[in-house]
């Protein structure tokens, strides 16, 4: 759901620049205190992998597809700060190198997918935890929801479609795509825990 | 470098490089949604900058799923260099004491 160049007026492009530049400034003050120099090769690796997969479009209903986010995936594996900043990295070398999201609907992607999604999602992975697989698949599946839903409302405040039309089409095409990203996140942490790589639950007692 | 990075980063290109060439081309989910309540022509022309690799496809590669494959190649590369090279200046921007080992070779 990486929002084109055209899509947003100057407010909404200026109201969600100025709230992403906000947390991810504060994302890059916490784990500037936190991160230690062997955490950072991991950071990299699953900014690469999280790329890759985004590239992947499955086939869902309707003739219509959709892709991983990784949201859930990173805030999971490295907490959510730096999964804040992997998510931006990602959307600012999309966006630049690859046209994928506009310049100018940078600041609203990395709020939809870097930071609703990565907090609201890691949120629900916290309560549900203990659920494990399915934790996931729903932390996952509500990451994509309310990442779809922000995304509907800025289209909706930036005069493109009211709200009405856009936020029940956004959340039915979505509720299929959630599916798959719950289904590829609950895999690879799977995959990723039975390596032995620790989950930040174990490693960062937050 | 740790051996489950490198095998974890060797995933990442094998699922750019391999599995990309092979994504459903249909429009994604908020595509789909600009096309059927028709504010898709918004978008069309309003690029901003003229990115280098427009649309995951490598310029100069005539095969649609190699120039897919080369995009992601170098997409994956990228993106791990750059977020390695901003995990080194938050790690080492903060004056926690540093292992300095003094019998380096």
């Amino acid at each position: 759901m990486h929002i084109p160049d055209g899509f947003l007026d100057a407010k909404t492009w200026v109201t969600t620049g100025v709230l992403s530049a906000g947390t991810l400034a504060y994302a890059l003050r916490r784990t500037r205190q936190t991160l230690q120099d062997r955490q950072v090769p991991a950071m990299g690796v699953m900014a690469a992998f999280i790329f890759a997969a985004q590239m992947v479009n499955f086939p869902i209903v309707g003739g219509t597809s959709g892709h991983l986010i990784g949201a859930v995936l990173a805030a999971v594996t490295l907490g959510p700060w730096s999964a804040s900043i992997i998510m931006a990295v990602i959307l600012i070398l999309q966006s630049l190198l690859f046209q994928d999201g506009g310049l100018t609907a940078l600041g609203a992607n990395i709020l939809n997918m870097g930071v609703i999604a990565v907090f609201a999602g890691y949120g629900v992975y916290r309560l549900l935890d203990r659920y494990r697989a399915f934790g996931l698949f729903a932390a996952s599946w509500v990451s994509v929801m309310l990442a779809a839903g922000a995304c509907a409302v800025e289209l909706a405040v930036a005069g493109t479609i009211p709200l009405a039309v856009v936020l029940p089409a956004m959340l039915f095409w979505h509720a299929f795509i959630g599916v798959g990203e719950g289904l590829i996140t609950a895999a690879v942490v799977e995959i990723l825990s039975r390596s032995g790589v620790a989950l930040s639950r174990d490693t960062v007692k937050a | 470098m740790d051996k489950k990075i490198l095998a974890f980063l060797l995933v990442a290109l094998a699922v750019a490089v391999v599995l990309s060439p092979f994504a459903s081309s249909n429009p994604d989910g908020l595509e789909r949604v600009a096309e059927d309540k028709g504010f898709l022509e918004r978008g069309e022309g309003k690029e901003v900058i003229t990115a280098p690799i427009p649309d995951y496809l490598l310029p100069g590669v005539e095969n649609e799923r190699l120039a897919t494959a080369a995009a992601g190649f170098v997409g994956t590369l990228v993106t791990f260099g750059l977020m390695y090279g901003v995990g080194r200046l938050m790690a080492g921007s903060k004056a926690a004491p540093q292992r300095t080992d003094p019998s380096v070779r």
